[in-house]
């Protein structure tokens, strides 16, 4: 067992713990905050698979900017600092049992397709092979994806501002 | 390291995504679901890439992360719009449409 896979088990059981407590804490600050250890656990992994400017891209993106958004959504709604036991419906064994399917169903279709394939991070893919690969190959949904950002933008301003 | 480790992982976070997303009533803790379920599939994406040698999986798990600050943008702007409407962040009071 080498040294990465070390590091995968600790990181992985980490992120299924606070993957976890993000969906049934019952503090909504806290299932914030608990976001950010998987998300830098995914970042993590970004690393251990050799992806560093997804990694860092993920850090910079999901944990500075959309757990920000998050937070600024959990003061603006008012939501109770404090623990509430009004977070969850009752539809609680429900969504267990479909999601315990799911997962049985995933993980034995897993086992079964991939069986023992190896990953090996041979490369480093840096900026550089990226922006090669995003401004040759791909560069029209590169575009198609700035309008979008333009067009969430405006949207998320015209839906929220007040018209009075 | 194995490829099924990743992917194996990737499929337990998506289906903790899906119980959050099925049993939370609170809008912005169903909006932190499904930004695991994209996590998940980032995390697919990436390590197809590197078991590939091929590119293009870490420039689509750029493209996802995008649309999901996009996403959040907006959800988050319908979120204050149903609180200030309904004084409620809870989806289940969201049934005027009901039949």
């Amino acid at each position: 067992m080498g040294p990465q896979n070390v590091a995968f088990g600790v990181i992985a059981a980490s992120m299924v713990l606070a993957a976890v407590r993000v969906v049934t804490t019952r503090n909504v600050v806290h299932a914030a905050l608990y976001l950010v250890v998987v998300l830098g656990g995914v970042a993590g992994l970004y690393v251990l698979l050799a992806a560093e400017f997804v990694a860092w891209a993920q850090v910079l993106i999901y944990i500075g900017a959309i757990l920000v958004l998050l937070l600024f959504g959990i003061m603006l709604t008012r939501a109770p600092l404090h623990a509430s036991s009004e977070l969850d419906n009752d539809q609680r064994w429900a969504a267990a049992i479909v999601s315990l399917g799911l997962v049985g169903l995933l993980v034995g279709l897993l086992a079964d397709t991939f069986g023992r394939q190896r990953v090996r991070p041979a490369q480093v893919f840096g900026g550089g092979e990226l922006a090669d690969s995003i401004f040759n190959d791909f560069l029209v949904p590169f575009e198609v994806v700035s309008m979008l950002l333009l067009a969430a933008l405006i949207g998320a301003v015209v839906l929220a501002r007040r018209d009075d | 390291m194995l490829l099924n480790q990743y992917l194996i992982l990737a499929a337990v976070l998506f289906c903790i995504g899906v119980y959050g997303v099925l049993a939370r009533r609170h809008a912005v803790l169903v909006l932190m679901s499904v930004e695991l379920m994209l996590n998940a599939v980032n995390v697919n994406l990436v390590a197809f890439s590197v078991h590939l040698r091929e590119i293009s999986g870490q420039v689509f798990a750029l493209f996802v992360i995008t649309v999901a600050a996009a996403e959040v943008g907006v959800g988050l702007a319908i979120v204050l719009l149903i609180y200030r409407n309904m004084a409620s962040p809870y989806l289940d009071r969201v049934d005027s449409m009901k039949g």
